[in-house]
């Protein structure tokens, strides 16, 4: 029987959680029903993450990738969320959000083609739906409001999810896309990794809001706060909003309270805004260690299982590290002719300048 | 053929394009149940249903982050923002998110949108509400910028605009929505996007201009001619970006003297790169600089003086007499 008070009003509320930290169930109702398989499927996935993610800091450290936010910390609900979906569901994901993509198909020499400039990092294949990250922070909440707009009125029933920060909660454009979300009952989920910094901004200094679920309230839609270190949460309530969109039901605002453990991007340094007792209370919540005791428990998973998938992630990203050193480069005229459909004259003239 | 005026011809476009492709839909604020405050759009929701043409909540940068969504989705949203002053709030989405699907996505995506606003001065309308603001547009990469002068342009740039798999922003002259009337084909056709018009020729001068300075240039040129004999050619670009310099270039060949006329405020704008384009394609045929007659480079002002703000006859014939003089 559940104690957590889901549906949030005008009070704080304990956000829902599945697990306790040592890996026991704590809220049988809410626990989403997953084979073995697939609990193994989705421990994979966010021990890969993770490796891929110490992988990445250090090519860019090489000057081997470019701009790169780090997800550390916060597979729980990267994967988790995806993880939830179904592949035709649409994801419209943040700077930060390139695990999801790649989960649900972008393939990862792209990503990191995307890191490096190049746009075909940003070249889709057909049957991946999928946008390319977003930089203007909360620009991809509109986009999502429209795809779901769009699941609607082809009458398809899926969902879109949109994922933005604590910071990118107080933008313009996540007001409007809730509202118009509210207003059209369109099929979409707003899903907020609030992991309590806008850069150095604290959350203290975000809102004086009690939480960023509260927000839905305004906008007529469901809100709900989760445990953003515990993936079964973060599982059960995606599909229940997504369970929500595809019945009709509208959207859902999810606020998932998580936490990064590295800075905001590979150029910034943590220690001036964040004191190193935050950062080991939350270490102590790392959504890996928690996951995995609760399916050692279970027999599922070993420590050996850990570092077998730890190579094999290794091994994946240099391969895909390799494939995108050794992508064509750019060209001008490509560039040029990547602007419209057919290019005007006045653009074809213009390549002449770069031969 | 039917008699309509500008209004009339772009709500005909309209229809034929929500009539001929389902995946065209209407919104904006506004735009549903009474069409629209020109009611430009009146009568669509009624003829098309509430799922193609409807209203928004007041929102615009919404609006356009809507329509970028549809784009993806594959629809081919007209979205209107309801006066052009208030395009800054969606000119993320317009601006950059929608002009630059196609080249984030390496071709995967694209944004077929039509943003329709409309602008344009001398109507005495509330502030913010009339600002020429196509310069600013011209000047972002992987957009067209459309003005129309006329019904028979309007209804056939407002169709190719549709049509196109390109972000089209389609700037509608107050001014011109109820000026008059003119012969329309009821049925489809499109006026090429990128295409300038020679609406009058002319042998001494060109004046290359758009939107309601066509009419206010007709004007100088009438005079012109009725008393000095001076013949002045006038080429509409209809659209400001692309703009088709060949026909410009052709006139000036011809009468190696021209003058460029905007509504907007006089730096940096669409004459400034019509000028550039001249100077990087025809500098050895012009016999005196280009001039350009335009508004000071104030903020519009409010409606007191907008009159004698915006060009007028007079200031177009002393821009002609001194390049002809030169
Ligand atoms: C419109 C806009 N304003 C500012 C920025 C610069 N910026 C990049 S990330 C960031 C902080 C975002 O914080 P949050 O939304 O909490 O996401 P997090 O990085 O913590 O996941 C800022 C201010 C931007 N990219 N876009």
């Amino acid at each position: 029987m559940s104690k957590v008070p889901y549906e949030v009003y005008t009070e704080e509320v304990e956000a829902l959680s599945v697990l306790s930290p040592d890996g026991e169930i704590i809220n049988k109702d809410k626990l989403p029903e997953l084979t073995d398989d697939q609990l193994k499927e989705i421990m994979y996935r966010m021990v890969f993450t993770r490796t891929w993610d110490d992988r990445a800091v250090n090519l860019g450290r090489q000057g081997r990738l470019g701009f790169y936010a780090p997800v550390s910390g916060q597979e729980a609900t990267m994967i988790g969320s995806e993880y939830a979906l179904q592949k035709e569901d649409f994801i419209a994901p943040g700077y930060r959000d390139i695990p999801q993509i790649v989960w649900h198909g972008l393939p990862l020499y792209q990503a990191f083609l995307y890191s490096r400039g190049h746009q075909h990092g940003g070249q889709v294949p057909d049957g991946v739906n999928v946008l390319m990250p977003q930089i203007i922070i909360g620009a991809q909440i509109l986009h999502a409001m429209g795809i779901a707009m769009g699941y609607k009125l082809k009458k398809q029933k899926q969902v879109a999810i949109t994922y933005t920060g604590d910071g990118g909660s107080s933008e313009g454009d996540f007001y409007e896309g809730l509202n118009y979300a509210g207003v059209y009952k369109l099929p979409v989920i707003f899903f907020v990794q609030n992991n309590g910094y806008a850069i150095t901004t604290p959350f203290a200094k975000q809102t004086a809001a009690l939480s960023i679920a509260h927000k839905a309230v305004a906008a007529g839609i469901k809100g709900v706060k989760i445990d953003g270190m515990d993936v079964l949460a973060v599982i059960k309530a995606v599909q229940e909003a997504a369970e929500r969109g595809r019945n009709g039901e509208g959207a859902t605002l999810i606020e998932a309270v998580t936490y990064r453990f590295r800075p905001h991007s590979l150029s910034d340094d943590a220690s001036k805004y964040r004191s190193k007792e935050e950062e080991g209370e939350w270490n102590a919540k790392d959504p890996i260690a928690r996951f995995a005791k609760y399916l050692e428990k279970k027999g599922l998973w070993t420590e050996e299982d850990t570092a077998r998938v730890k190579e094999e992630a290794k091994a994946k990203v240099n391969e895909e590290i390799k494939k995108a050193e050794k992508t064509e480069k750019m060209t001008i005229s490509g560039l040029i002719d990547s602007m419209f459909e057919s290019t005007p004259k006045h653009l074809e003239e213009q390549k002449a300048d770069f031969k | 053929m039917a008699q309509m005026n500008m209004k009339e011809a772009i709500r005909d476009a309209l229809r034929v394009e929500l009539k001929r492709d389902p995946n065209v839909l209407l919104f904006g604020e506004d735009v549903g149940h009474v069409g629209g405050v020109f009611r430009a759009t009146e009568g669509l929701q009624k003829e098309f249903g509430e799922e193609r043409v409807f209203d928004t909540p007041l929102a615009e940068s919404a609006i356009g982050g809507l329509a970028v969504g549809l784009g993806v989705q594959g629809f081919r949203p007209v979205a209107e923002i309801q006066f052009v002053g208030f395009i800054f709030e969606a000119l993320d989405q317009m601006a950059i998110q929608a002009s630059r699907m196609r080249y984030r996505s390496g071709g995967r995506y694209n944004s077929p949108i039509v943003f329709r606003t409309p602008f344009g001065g001398g109507v005495k309308a509330a502030e913010l509400h009339t600002d020429s603001l196509e310069g600013l547009l011209a000047q972002t990469p992987g957009i067209k910028v459309v003005v129309p002068s006329n019904p028979y342009d309007a209804k056939g740039l407002m169709i190719a605009a549709i049509r196109d798999n390109d972000p089209v922003f389609f700037m509608e002259h107050l001014n011109l929505y109820h000026a008059f009337r003119a012969e329309v084909p009821e049925d489809d056709y499109t006026v090429e996007l990128g295409k300038a018009n020679v609406v009058r020729e002319g042998s001494d001068v060109t004046i290359i201009t758009y939107g309601m300075m066509v009419h206010t240039s007709v004007k100088a040129a009438d005079e012109l001619e009725k008393t000095k004999g001076i013949k002045v050619e006038i080429i509409d670009l209809r659209t400001v970006s692309p703009i088709d310099i060949d026909t410009i270039v052709a006139s000036i060949q011809k009468t190696n003297r021209a003058i460029v006329v905007q509504e907007a405020q006089k730096s940096s704008g669409v004459a400034a790169e019509v000028i550039a384009q001249i100077n990087e394609k025809a500098i050895l045929h012009l016999e005196a600089p280009v001039l350009r007659v335009a508004g000071p480079d104030t903020v519009y002002p409010f409606a007191q003086i907008e009159d004698t703000w915006l060009p007028t006859p007079t200031r177009i014939i002393d821009a002609v007499n001194k390049v002809l003089e030169f």
